[in-house]
């Protein structure tokens, strides 16, 4: 079985946010980035399926320069090789351009299965996923917490809203979303790390014409809905004035 | 012209459909609004949008009575072909998430998700949305000539914020959708059956996020909630990584709650987590990152150490 992973780059959770001068998007030279989690979630759900089903599974992304940390981090984990879409405006890419770019470079790949993240941690249009299956051809499924590969079709556990769950059949080739926690992720091993070294990252360039069906007009922090009492103080003193006001002004003790 | 894809399941609207009514009228100006209602014997439901727009498209069809995300495209992409909006709004729930994106390709339209905001009308409108883990807060604009696709956040808007009028007529409207293109075999939607957890009745809750950093710290919060007789909950990545049952967690993926009382704990408010609480009445955050998210919907909120802040206020609790 041939398996594809999208994986994206974000910025870390730790990350605090800096603008670039026109405030219209961060500025990237001062940010640390990490492999999206959602996507460390499909990853390891492929390297499962390739473990039970044999195969191969293929990290695609499509960054600039910088995102071949992660690539790297993807093959040390244990994926066999990776297809880089290479082009430095990709960085601020909405979900329609990167789907596009994506499914330019791997649809000659003719996937069995396609997974993704459900949406990335910095922009989260939460798009690309379907949006690539429809460009691939592909009937998909969404926000997955189980997967069953069987003859030439893939049974996929979607979750719904408010605890509720639901089991969808589909033929293969299929490209799944993959939710956060639909199993226990592994990290990679020194053996894992040196193996990887030796493994193919084939560089690819974006295919000319695309365009963003989106553009950025500002970006800035969020403006609070509420006004919010900060309390401050030592430890003791912030407990003693927060109980106070939970009792007396909010009655909520 | 404004059209709204309402979100009915047997045959009963979601209020994310009337928050997604409401927005349109924020975003409509002098435009009309038209609904279109999806599905099979959904007629009650189309008869209860009447009096909120103009028109409303009734969609009926066998393929379309169990959802699916290929028959739910190809009915909305005849409907925007025939019907022409220049905007067409979805609630933001897992089913749009499932289907808009392609419906957006195949319409030719841009599709902007997670909008908790609007400003202008018509042609020249932006839209907010949170980016970065709701980090930072985006302006966004449609590009290109198609119809501008938009999913309205869940709590953006308020459904008894819709104004209505006189009724507008139903109409229904037909689509040509062949079975066999259906590739999704959906099977009966069911809940696991160790959800025993009810945290919509909780008078106060104590949440967890990330800052708890080990299993081993839930004892800590735990104790507050003893002491606050509350019950104790989580975001996502707490119950992903088991540290509590996935029947604490508060989310769009979890429980909705409006308590008396809501105590974040190391949670940073990620758009996901503030949808399943952001009712509640009074709200405190405490976190040692003064920029999280969570500030922006708390009532009272603690900059620093929860590791020294929640002892001391178990220990005020027990005084």
């Amino acid at each position: 079985m041939k398996i594809a992973v999208c994986i994206k780059q974000v910025p870390t959770r730790e990350w605090q946010p800096r603008l670039n001068e026109a405030g219209t998007w961060i500025r990237e030279q001062d940010a640390s980035y990490e492999l999206n989690e959602p996507d460390a979630y499909a990853l390891e759900e492929a390297l499962r399926l390739r473990e039970k089903h044999n195969g191969e599974v293929v990290v695609c992304a499509a960054g600039p320069a910088r995102v071949q940390q992660v690539i790297r981090e993807a093959l040390a984990r244990g994926a066999d090789r990776a297809i880089h879409v290479e082009d430095e405006s990709l960085g601020s890419a909405d979900a329609a351009l990167t789907s596009a770019a994506l499914a330019a470079a791997m649809s000659d790949e003719r996937f069995d299965l396609v997974l993704t993240g459900l949406q990335s941690d910095d922009q989260g249009h939460a798009q690309v996923g379907v949006m690539l299956a429809e460009r691939l051809l592909i009937p998909h499924s969404t926000i997955i917490m189980e997967v069953q590969v069987e003859a030439n079709r893939v049974r996929v556990k979607r979750e719904l809203e408010g605890g509720w769950f639901q089991w969808i059949a589909m033929p293969l080739p299929a490209l799944l979303t993959i939710q956060s926690g639909i199993n226990q992720l592994r990290y990679a091993t020194l053996k894992g790390i040196m193996a990887s070294k030796k493994k193919e990252i084939r560089k690819v360039a974006m295919v000319p014409g695309l365009a963003a069906a989106q553009q950025i007009v500002a970006l800035a922090l969020p403006t609070r809905s509420k006004q919010t009492q900060m309390i401050t103080g030592s430890a003791p003193e912030a407990a003693k004035d927060l109980v106070r006001r939970l009792r007396e002004e909010a009655r909520a003790l | 012209m404004i059209l709204v894809v309402a979100e009915q399941r047997d045959g009963k609207l979601n209020r994310a459909t009337l928050e997604t009514l409401a927005a349109a009228q924020a975003l409509a100006g002098g435009d009309q609004i038209k609904a279109v209602v999806l599905g099979q014997s959904v007629g009650p439901v189309a008869q209860e949008l009447a009096d909120t727009v103009s028109e409303v498209l009734l969609v009926e069809h066998a393929t379309l009575a169990i959802y699916t995300p290929d028959a739910f495209a190809t009915a909305v992409q005849q409907v925007v072909a025939s019907a022409r909006p220049t905007y067409v709004l979805f609630p933001h729930t897992y089913q749009t998430r499932d289907f808009a994106p392609v419906a957006a390709l195949r319409i030719g339209g841009a599709l902007i998700t997670d909008v908790t905001g609007i400003t202008g009308t018509g042609a020249g409108a932006t839209f907010t949305r949170p980016m970065f883990q709701g980090k930072l807060s985006a302006e966004v604009r449609h590009q290109g000539d198609g119809p501008r696709c938009v999913t309205i956040q869940i709590g953006a808007f308020r459904a008894d914020g819709v104004t209505r009028g006189t009724a507008g007529a139903v109409t229904p409207v037909a689509v040509t959708i062949d079975a066999s293109s259906i590739r999704q075999s959906p099977e009966a939607p069911f809940k696991e059956a160790k959800q025993a957890v009810d945290l919509g009745q909780a008078e106060r809750i104590v949440a967890v996020g990330r800052g708890i950093k080990t299993q081993e710290n839930i004892a800590i919060a735990e104790r507050l909630a003893k002491a606050m007789g509350a019950e104790i909950a989580a975001s996502r990545p707490i119950c992903d990584s088991g540290w509590l049952p996935m029947d604490r967690q508060i989310g769009s993926s979890g429980q909705t709650v409006a308590p008396k009382l809501y105590i974040a704990l190391g949670i940073s408010g990620a758009i996901q987590h503030l949808v399943g609480m952001k009712g509640a009445r009074t709200i405190v955050a405490i976190n040692k990152d003064a920029d999280a998210p969570i500030f922006e919907v708390a009532d009272y909120g603690i900059v620093g150490d929860l590791f020294e802040i929640v002892p001391a206020l178990v220990s005020e609790l027990e005084k």
